[in-house]
């Protein structure tokens, strides 16, 4: 690792690079709790996620397309005997088992929009109209200042500043150089749109080719090949900068490629292996301050409830978030759940929604970063009819 | 966006910029961009001398980089915002005609004035007013090598100087009657014996409108033989030879040619190129009718067949995005990153016009990387539309597949990378 360069990027001092030492961690700054937000851009399936297995009307629902039980060849992992995650979220799998990660099921924002634009603005802005800024940032902003030599706050990872981190509060920002985060199926996607192209078309596939990605990774038969999933690579360095004692505190990510209107079940796999990965990535790179660390992995909405016509599933609402880190109170699925039978489907066709994402993320922000309840509404205008979750990390703040 | 709207912006201008309503009248907006184009501020040889004396005292100096950096960034703010997009696409296509490169070193001062003063007051006059301008300004001078180029019986040829072909080869092979004007080598060095002496001053010498300087005591005396014709000594012998060659048959051929190739199609059906060359021969190289002929030629109006080259591609997403002089350095640094550095050809015959060149592997996966990276920072202050911004860009020459694809893509962001990286916004 580049460190002076890092350092560079991070704004930090020399002072930073010489007193690199154990005496400078045990002495950091005080307020050393991290918290890092991923957004799965593109609307993750949460009953493919994480299926109800429990769930009497689940395999009517979803029929073929409902994954084996746990303990089968290729079952889910179970979560405690209702709910079981997919198998390849492995490594949150164990952190769930270790008590270090929950499972949010049938969440979703107070928007019903079905459309991502609109659904990943309201996300990142924290209400439902159009801000020009994120409530992450808001949040930052009601904090007190960083001391004097130490990294901004909040850190963007990736080449912009996603709306989510956007405000008052000034940000670092850093950008792996391995950098391809597009995924797959948009690759694919354009590759057959050059197709046609009689100049476009070979150049367009032999430059996919030269970066790994021949016909059979893009029409999902094999694996794209390492490294080109920056995330986790993205995602370590985030846990190395959150890492160092006088580093930010707080890192946004995210991940696309969930928009999985078609073949669901084969690129979720992928796409799923990519995030467990990357949050793996993340914790390794966070060492120690993992235990001070809360994550949150969510999405602008859930999907249909139902598979459509060609094994994919279209824009739903209610759906899955995670809250994993040393700091949570895991091991647990929280969950009002709703079911899954015809009549009890968000207007006959969505997951309904029974948890506020709000509450979530305001619990978050109030027992982990401490924001008192001015600072809440700060952050999430409008929200009074969200009260803060309460109980979320094992220490509140 | 009309067919013709989007074409009239695509294949003949920069592409359209949202705060720029597209044209009722395409083919009437196009024509009243044939005008001289206004005087242009920026840098004089004064300041420019004054930088080349500084650097050549101490390598280090800043005067030349600032220089390059005023006027490319100047470049890059036209581009960007231009309102007469077809008149500075029709300049830059003159500009790599005639081009010059920072390659070689001391010609980076120059460039920006050079477009400026020599290229663009000239774009849609006569091109043997065009020929002599360029030919008459320092980068040219000191890029093709004639600045010291000494007839060998001249008063410094007897102390031992002597010619330098670089220029009348140039001139001869690319600027004007090319290989099917049949010259030989005897033909490349009398032109060189008639250039002898064009020179650009140094310090007080040089003329204050254009930097020439005439050495008379490096001109090769007496008259000489070019394609047949004579020429007589001194430095209207030069002039002559370039006004004879500017207007030949050949070189009126070769500039249909390249014309049709570069706003028609790389392979250009040859009643596209007669249609230019008429229209070259009627009006004795007058440029502005040349322009009216080719926004008439009925191959013209056919649907794109040639892909952008990277510069095209880079001004036209910007301009569709909306962005302003703000966004002139994300210009110029990405035509580094697309490998068509501003000013930069690899060669005095400029930058490729054809497909073979612009749609390689690599070329369309930065351009991919690129769109990627703009399209995250478009959208992540919230509220993109991509639908507007795919009718901006391309109107109707989007495909359906592609709105399609795009309608289905995940995030905003990546609706914008589908609709820049489609296979339509490469053409042209």
């Amino acid at each position: 690792m580049n460190t002076p360069r890092r350092s560079l990027l991070l704004g930090l001092g020399g002072a930073m690079v010489a007193g690199r030492s154990r005496l400078a961690l045990a002495q950091g700054p005080a307020g050393d709790r991290r918290l890092v937000v991923v957004l799965l851009r593109g609307a993750l399936d949460g009953l493919a996620a994480v299926a109800p297995y429990g769930d009497a009307d689940f395999a009517a629902l979803r029929g073929r397309h409902a994954p084996p039980e746990p303990g089968q060849e290729g079952g889910t992992l179970d979560l405690g005997g209702f709910f079981g995650l997919h198998p390849a979220l492995p490594k949150l799998h164990a952190l769930y088992r270790a008590d270090q990660a929950m499972v949010l099921h049938a969440i979703a924002g107070p928007w019903r929009s079905r459309s991502h634009f609109e659904a990943q603005d309201f996300l990142e802005c924290g209400a439902t109209q159009r801000l020009s800024d994120g409530w992450l940032n808001r949040a930052l902003a009601t904090l007190p200042p960083e001391p004097p030599g130490a990294a901004r706050r909040g850190l963007a990872l990736g080449i912009d500043v996603p709306l989510l981190l956007r405000g008052p509060a000034r940000v670092g920002s850093f950008a792996s150089r391995n950098r391809t985060r597009l995924n797959t199926p948009l690759l694919a996607a354009l590759a057959r749109l050059h197709r046609t192209d009689p100049q476009l078309g070979p150049a367009f596939a032999e430059g996919l080719r030269a970066r790994g990605f021949s016909a059979a990774v893009l029409a999902g038969q094999e694996p794209p090949p390492p490294g080109t999933g920056s995330f986790a690579s993205l995602a370590g360095s985030a846990g190395r900068l959150l890492a160092d004692p006088r580093g930010p505190r707080v890192a946004a990510l995210e991940l696309g490629g969930w928009d999985t209107h078609a073949t669901q079940a084969p690129r979720l796999i992928g796409e799923l292996r990519a995030l467990d990965e990357g949050l793996d990535a993340l914790r390794l790179g966070l060492g120690e301050a993992w235990s001070q660390t809360a994550v949150l992995v969510m999405t602008e909405f859930g999907r249909t409830a139902r598979i459509n016509g060609t094994q994919g599933t279209d824009h739903g609402t209610a759906g899955v978030a995670f809250l994993l880190g040393g700091a949570v109170r895991g091991g647990r699925v929280l969950a009002d759940w709703p079911g899954v039978a015809p009549g009890r489907l968000f207007e006959n066709r969505d997951l309904a929604p029974t948890l506020d994402l709000r509450r979530v993320v305001k619990g978050l922000l109030a027992e982990h970063l401490g924001l008192n309840a001015a600072a809440l509404l700060r952050a999430f205008p409008n929200s009074r009819d969200a009260d803060p979750l309460p109980g979320l990390l094992t220490e509140p703040a | 966006m009309t067919l013709l709207a989007a074409h009239a912006a695509v294949r003949f201008g920069l592409g359209a910029r949202p705060d720029m309503p597209a044209p009722a009248d395409p083919a009437a907006w196009l024509t009243a961009q044939i005008a001289t184009l206004p005087e242009l501020p920026g840098p004089g040889l004064g300041e420019i001398q004054a930088a080349l004396r500084a650097q050549r005292r101490d390598i280090r100096h800043p005067g030349v980089g600032d220089i390059l950096r005023t006027e490319s960034t100047a470049w890059a703010t036209r581009m960007i915002t231009a309102r007469r997009p077809f008149a500075e696409r029709w300049a830059n296509f003159w500009t790599n005609h005639l081009t010059v490169s920072r390659r070689a070193f001391q010609t980076a001062a120059w460039l920006g004035h050079y477009q400026r003063t020599a290229i663009r007051p000239h774009a849609f006059g006569r091109f043997e007013e065009l020929l002599l301008a360029a030919y008459r300004h320092p980068a040219m001078l000191s890029y093709l090598d004639q600045t010291n180029s000494t007839g060998p019986r001249s008063v410094m040829g007897r102390r031992g100087r002597g010619l330098n072909e670089n220029l009348a080869r140039e001139c001869l092979e690319l600027h004007t009657v090319t290989p099917a004007g049949r010259y030989a080598q005897r033909d490349v060095t009398a032109l060189a014996r008639l250039l002898t002496g064009w020179s650009a001053g140094r310090g007080e010498q040089f003329r204050e409108e254009d930097g020439f300087l005439f050495r008379a005591e490096a001109h090769e005396p007496g008259p000489k033989q070019l394609l047949g014709r004579d020429f007589p000594e001194g430095e209207e012998g030069g002039a002559e030879a370039l006004r004879f060659l500017a207007n030949h048959p050949a070189t009126y051929r070769a500039l249909a040619a390249k014309l049709a190739r570069h706003f028609v199609a790389d392979a250009p059906p040859r009643a596209s190129v007669t249609w230019i060359e008429d229209a070259l021969r009627n009006s004795r190289g007058d440029l502005s009718v040349v322009a009216r002929a080719l926004l008439a030629e009925p191959e013209a109006q056919r649907p794109l067949r040639k892909v952008r080259s990277a510069q095209d591609f880079a001004i036209a997403v910007l301009r569709a995005l909306g962005f302003g002089a703000e966004a002139a350095p994300v210009l110029l640094a990405t035509l580094t990153r697309l490998n068509q550095s501003l000013w930069n050809a690899p060669a005095p015959d400029g930058w490729s016009d054809e497909a073979a060149e612009w749609a390689a592997p690599e070329q369309l996966m930065r351009r991919l990387d690129w769109a990627d990276e703009l399209a995250g920072r478009t959208t992540a202050g919230g509220g993109a539309d991509p639908g507007a911004l795919a009718d901006t860009f391309l109107g109707a020459l989007a495909r359906g597949d592609t709105l399609a694809v795009m309608q289905r893509a995940g995030s905003a962001r990546d609706a914008i990378v589908v609709l820049l990286a489609s296979p339509e916004a490469q053409r042209r």
